[in-house]
């Protein structure tokens, strides 16, 4: 990201593409690789060894396990931070968790209810109806 | 905001300064092509987004066919992770040899995340091909079509993430570390690293969650 090298002056870090920070860091990409592969080594266990023996206990940990080490990946390999682009970046990224989460959370209320109101019951109605 | 001032600067300075406003306007969409290819992977964020629910609609209806707890070989896609983990961190790599300006261990961390990403494409084509053995194929059931769109649309991201790789890797050697590839770099990286992103979300959603009783 630091494509700006002749930008001269290097305080002036926050016209660079990169979120505010400007340059890259080593420390940046370990931190973030470290982070990450706990939070991957971790669901894996739970699930293979079957740790805590509930699947809706362990779904849900599991859930908040990936969301944070998606949280993990935007800041320290997608450099994600409020400042980047002036926050236009944060702002497409609201947007769209907003749009997907509409899509997510409706298609799966949308079609249990569909799911349970034309199941075996319906038929059934429609039956009593003749 | 570099917007105003990339256009008041030529209007205050008036006609002498013409280069200069030249300038300014050959770095500004440098800045505009990273939030435009942001905004583009936000877009296949929400594509991503439609195949996830419509798994996590349909995933569970296997029309009496096998089901993930029956396909689904953790060891492998716990492999298959860790290459795009790994691939995630050597392209950090690279991009730290590229604001460092030196090209040739930039291409080779490069090299070594293609063949990371190759490896994981690997290890997903064997798994599709050892699943379409079983009869476990996309027509078998919703479930089954679900999971081959979601994770196909994923692997055919990956292998369209490696050809552009190699074609920048024939820029860099042609061209070296010019601001135009440093950019194309950068913009990779996004792309490599929010495939990572999604892949975490198939992983516990597709995967983890599959098996789970």
């Amino acid at each position: 990201m630091s494509a700006h090298p002749d930008h001269g002056h290097h305080g002036h870090d926050h016209g660079h593409d990169d979120g505010g920070h400007g340059a890259v860091t080593l420390r940046g990409y370990l931190t973030g690789f470290v982070l990450a592969a706990v939070l991957t080594v971790i669901p894996f266990w739970l699930v293979m060894d079957n740790v805590l023996g509930n699947s809706g206990l362990t779904a849900l940990v599991i859930l908040s396990l990936g969301a944070v080490q998606m949280v993990v990946h935007m800041v320290y390999f997608l450099h994600m931070s409020p400042s980047a682009e002036g926050g236009w970046s944060l702002l497409a990224l609201i947007f769209t968790l907003i749009v997907v989460v509409i899509a997510l959370a409706g298609s799966l209320w949308v079609m249990y209810h569909l799911n349970t109101n034309m199941m075996p019951d319906m038929i059934h109605d429609m039956k009593n109806m003749l | 905001m570099s917007d105003s001032t990339a256009i008041r600067q030529p209007g205050a300075a008036g006609a002498p300064d013409q280069p200069q406003f030249y300038l300014r306007q050959d770095h500004h969409p440098q800045n505009g092509t990273s939030l435009g290819f942001w905004i583009y992977l936000m877009s296949d964020c929400l594509i991503f987004a439609c195949l996830f629910a419509v798994y996590a609609v349909v995933g569970r209806n296997y029309a009496a066919g096998p089901s993930g707890a029956d396909l689904f070989e953790l060891e492998l896609v716990a492999l298959n992770t860790s290459m795009l983990l790994l691939s995630s961190i050597t392209y950090g790599f690279c991009m730290l040899e590229a604001q460092r300006k030196r090209l040739r261990p930039a291409m080779a961390w490069l090299a070594v995340t293609g063949l990371f990403g190759a490896a994981f494409l690997g290890l997903e084509l064997y798994e599709f091909t050892h699943l379409i053995h079983l009869g476990a194929v996309p027509q078998r059931s919703a479930f089954l079509s679900a999971f081959f769109t979601l994770v196909g649309t994923h692997g055919l991201h990956v292998a369209f993430g490696i050809v552009w790789l190699v074609t920048l890797m024939f820029q860099l050697g042609r061209h070296g570390l010019i601001p135009e590839n440093q950019r194309r770099l950068t913009c990779l990286s996004m792309f490599w690293h929010f495939l990572d992103l999604i892949w975490i979300a198939v992983f516990t959603f597709v995967y983890l969650m599959g098996v789970l009783p």
